[in-house]
């Protein structure tokens, strides 16, 4: 094709030889030209696709390392006059014992020779900040633990966990690294006695937040996500089946049903944060709910799956045979019968599959609930959709803006955790697709 | 929760008016069911209607009205000064009535007028309740006895629920113009009152954006900026180099899946794409954050070029990477559309595949490709978490990839996330900024829409 002229119609095979020369003189370079075409998009694919793979492996080998945590070996002295100097011995004395005394002890015991009082604090921060919340627990649970010595593991504190983990230069000059020496020498002798360890870490999956990587979990932006997604499913099912529905099966086709599409078309392709915007204008100024509540991400996050619902159960509807619904009417049913009782049915594997992608999609939502207040540093789990709280995603986003190295692989941690709950829901929708499907 | 159970309570109603309507409708019907007009559910149904609709409406009426008339009932025991505080002041005091009135600790020093305003908050919150609870229980007690002598068996029941199912349908179908209309006025309105403190001309062609203002009258600082035009250059940088990244992979990806890939390589390239858009974009912040952008300032360090750490191109680039799959995966469908009679024409006057694809399918699907384009462009100015984590917060006017720029969605985050007060235009201009961004998202998607459906037109 690269000159009209090479085509002109030839009379017999002899005579066309001009032209068939014209044309075999540009033919490596138009194979060339072919093979370089298709490099490029072979190119194109496997750039793409090693983009995924670094992305997805940096996540991994940055976050697989904060399943586990360091925890230290000592023996603590529980000692009376630390945890109930007036030896009232109920729970209360004992909850204000001065649990951080007793873990000092036992590290002073363990690093004799370490007299300066600089070196001291170093020495004393070898283990978490919540060491002593974890002896305290010890001791409520076991009050004849008093006035005994116990040899007890206490979580490491991050820096000694990273440390561990080598993430530490500690090839650097003593100025320039978070761990002094002597703190290595101490870490080397605990590994000498063995009394230094890595353990499956339980606590990231049933912890909440915390300013404190050691001790910072999932867990209470796990259950704010699944406050937050319920209340879109309540709303975004129903609501979006009822709408397909109506478009689908009942609508008159004129200009208001067309402008309805419309709109439901643009409100997919809305900026998510612009369903923020509303949130905080409409649901926070005007109606004055809940600031952080995961009832008003949910709202927010249900006006937003909403379409993407509508949208794909319409399709669904759309592919159901119009003789199943001419065979119900024929047999008296009414139109809503027809399609309560046999299309909808039918069509509910479609509808479901949309549903849980929608899902999948808010789950991994973070912008709107941004602009809603969801970004609020919170320990506790929440107890009901009403409790402020925090999503998966935002968590990410908080921990990620932390400037403590050991959040850096929490954060990782995290990810994996969300994109763990996003590979089973969409996992779910294939299979529920391949098995429920039907062709007609 | 009280709410709770009386909630319970209206559904527990409900559903004995759904049996006690369908046994009503078998004794009316004295053993002739077929003198019934509809199915005896349907009068069951019918009670339901007449039960939970009047009742749980005023339910939600109530709880909707209920905190604003209680506050203010409460804010009338106040003296007469703290009343005509400003209205700041005044809404702490409020908080401060509502967490007493809750058994919290108040903020400030509680005195005898709002521990009594407290008080008073405390018992017509309760009075309040008990009031809707003993309403909503009467109302639809009342419901199910008036639908209930209703039923006979010349009732056309199954008319009746029908036509009030077909209501609830229509109503659902509104939602989404309404949450559009909610969208539009609700950013129309904050921009308004942002527009009245600064002029729409200075916002749309300002060249300097500092939004930092005085909190309070004697404090120092800067009186606020609000010419946008560095942050709209910012979100064209960082859009344009996505767009740069997105556009040929996608585009040449697409077109090796629909033209040249075996149908395995294709089962297997075209999810794997679309991963990529099913990862959160959080994900894709903290990644541009954390690897692509040191990476760039090394690699930039190393060719004697100074890269800022939140540079756009680390920005643009992993958003690029992002919006990937929204341009290869609708173009894979345009292309794929094309029919096949085309190509065939082609091949039988010798072209080679290539020459196919440039001269004769990619024209032909062009309509279709430029609209995937512009979605794309519109999912890139829109994107807010990747350029929240990897781009600048200073407003910059600049074209140099290596420098730190800010965006649209940048600037509505930060202005918004933390204390806000709704009457600073540092607050309002995130609306005014949000309204602009509504403004181009929906003017892309509309015209890609219309692209794309033209497109249609010619093939089918």
């Amino acid at each position: 094709m690269t000159d009209p002229a090479a085509f002109s119609p030839a009379p017999a095979l002899g005579g066309s030889s001009r032209t068939a020369l014209r044309i075999g003189a540009g033919l490596a370079r138009r194979r060339a030209a072919e093979k370089r075409f298709r490099a490029y998009g072979l190119t194109a694919i496997v750039l793409a696709l090693s983009f995924l793979v670094l992305l997805l492996g940096t996540i991994f080998s940055n976050g697989y390392t904060a399943f586990s945590q360091t925890h230290l070996r000592l023996d603590i002295e529980f000692a009376q006059d630390a945890i109930d100097p007036e030896g009232k011995g109920d729970a209360n004395a004992l909850a204000d014992g001065d649990y951080q005394a007793l873990a000092k002890a036992a590290l002073r015991k363990a690093f004799p020779e370490v007299k300066n009082r600089r070196a001291k604090r170093r020495l004393y921060k070898l283990v978490s900040g919540d060491a002593a919340y974890e002896l305290q627990r010890m001791v409520l649970a076991d009050p004849s633990l008093v006035g005994q010595t116990r040899t007890v593991w206490l979580t490491a504190s991050d820096d000694i966990d990273m440390l561990r983990k080598g993430n530490v230069a500690v090839g650097l000059p003593e100025s320039q690294r978070r761990i002094k020496d002597d703190e290595l020498a101490w870490v080397a002798a605990l590994d000498k006695q063995g009394a230094i360890e890595r353990r499956f870490d339980t606590r990231f999956f049933t912890g909440g937040d915390s300013r404190d990587p050691e001790i910072a979990g999932v867990w209470g932006a796990v259950v704010g996500s699944f406050f937050t997604l319920a209340v879109t499913l309540i709303l975004a099912f129903p609501l979006g089946v009822m709408a397909a529905v109506y478009l689908e099966e009942f609508a008159p086709s004129n200009r208001w049903t067309n402008l309805v599409e419309v709109n439901i078309n643009n409100l997919a392709a809305v900026p998510s944060i612009v369903f923020g915007l509303l949130g905080l204008a409409v649901f926070l100024n005007f109606l004055h709910l809940p600031r952080s509540a995961p009832i008003v991400g949910g709202i927010v996050l249900a006006l937003m799956t909403m379409p993407t619902v509508i949208i794909a159960a319409r399709a669904s509807l759309q592919a159901v045979p119009p003789s199943i619904r001419e065979a119900a009417l024929g047999i008296g049913a009414s139109r809503l019968q027809t399609v309560t009782d046999h299309v909808l049915p039918l069509a509910m594997p479609g509808v479901l599959t949309g549903t849980i992608i929608g899902m999948a999609r808010a789950l991994g939502e973070s912008a709107p609930l941004l602009m809603i207040g969801m970004v609020a540093f919170i320990v506790d789990i929440p107890k009901s959709p009403f409790d402020p709280a925090t999503v998966l995603p935002v968590q990410v986003y908080l921990w990620a803006d932390s400037p403590e190295r050991a959040f850096l692989e929490r954060t990782s941690a995290a990810i994996i955790v969300l994109l763990a709950f996003l590979i089973v829901m969409n996992l779910s929708a294939i299979i529920l697709r391949k098995k429920l499907e039907k062709r007609w | 929760m009280q709410l709770t159970a009386l909630v319970l309570i209206l559904l527990g109603l409900t559903y004995a008016g759904f049996r006690m309507g369908r046994r009503r409708a078998v004794a009316v019907s004295a053993g002739r069911a077929e003198k019934l007009h509809s199915l005896p559910a349907y009068y069951g149904l019918y009670l339901v209607i007449w039960c939970a609709l009047p009742a749980f409406a005023l339910l939600a009426v109530w709880l909707a009205f209920e905190t604003s008339i209680v506050t203010e009932l409460a804010r009338g025991t106040l003296p007469a000064d703290q009343q005509n505080l400003p209205k700041a002041r005044l809404n702490l005091l409020i908080n401060d009535i509502r967490n007493l009135a809750a058994g919290d600790i108040a903020s400030g020093q509680a005195d005898a007028a709002i521990r009594a305003a407290g008080e008073r908050y405390k018992s017509l919150e309760n009075a309040s309740f008990a009031a809707m609870a003993v309403l909503c229980i009467a109302l639809a007690a009342g419901g199910i006895a008036v639908g209930r002598r209703r039923i006979a068996p010349v009732l056309r029941a199954r008319n009746l629920v029908e036509r009030t199912i077909m209501g609830f349908l229509l109503a659902a179908s509104v939602i989404a113009v309404v949450t559009t209309i909610g969208i539009v006025l609700s950013l129309l309105f904050e921009a308004a009152r942002f527009f009245e403190q600064v002029s729409i001309s200075e916002f749309l062609f300002g060249l300097d954006w500092s939004p930092q203002i005085a909190l309070r009258a004697d404090q120092v600082a800067s009186a606020g900026a609000f010419g946008a035009v560095p942050i709209f250059a910012g979100t064209a940088l960082i859009s344009a180099i996505a767009m740069a990244v997105a556009v040929p992979i996608g585009l040449l990806s697409a077109i090796y899946m629909a033209e040249y890939a075996t149908s395995r390589v294709r089962a297997f390239a075209k999810p794997a794409l679309e991963i990529l858009a099913g990862i959160p974009t959080v994900v894709y912040g903290f990644f541009a954050a954390l690897t692509i952008a040191p990476a760039l300032r090394e690699s930039g360090a190393h060719f004697g070029l100074s890269i800022a750490s939140e540079s756009a191109l680390a920005a643009g680039l992993v958003m690029g990477i992002m919006i990937i799959p929204f341009v290869s995966s609708l173009s894979d469908d345009v292309i794929t559309a094309v029919p096949q009679a085309l190509r065939e024409g082609s091949y039988g006057l010798g072209a080679t595949r290539s020459e196919t694809i440039i001269r004769v399918v990619l024209p032909a699907a062009l309509p279709g490709i430029v609209g995937s384009i512009l979605l794309a462009a519109s999912r890139a100015i829109g994107e807010t978490m990747i350029v929240v984590m990897a781009a600048g917060l200073t407003a910059k006017l600049t074209a140099n990839p290596f420098e730190a720029v800010t965006t649209v969605t940048v600037q509505i985050v930060t202005l918004l996330v933390g204390d806000q007060e709704f009457d600073s235009p540092k607050t309002l201009a995130a609306f005014a900024l949000g309204l602009a961004l509504f403004v181009v998202t929906l003017c892309l998607n509309v015209i890609a829409f219309r692209v794309v459906q033209k497109y249609r037109e010619v093939y089918d």
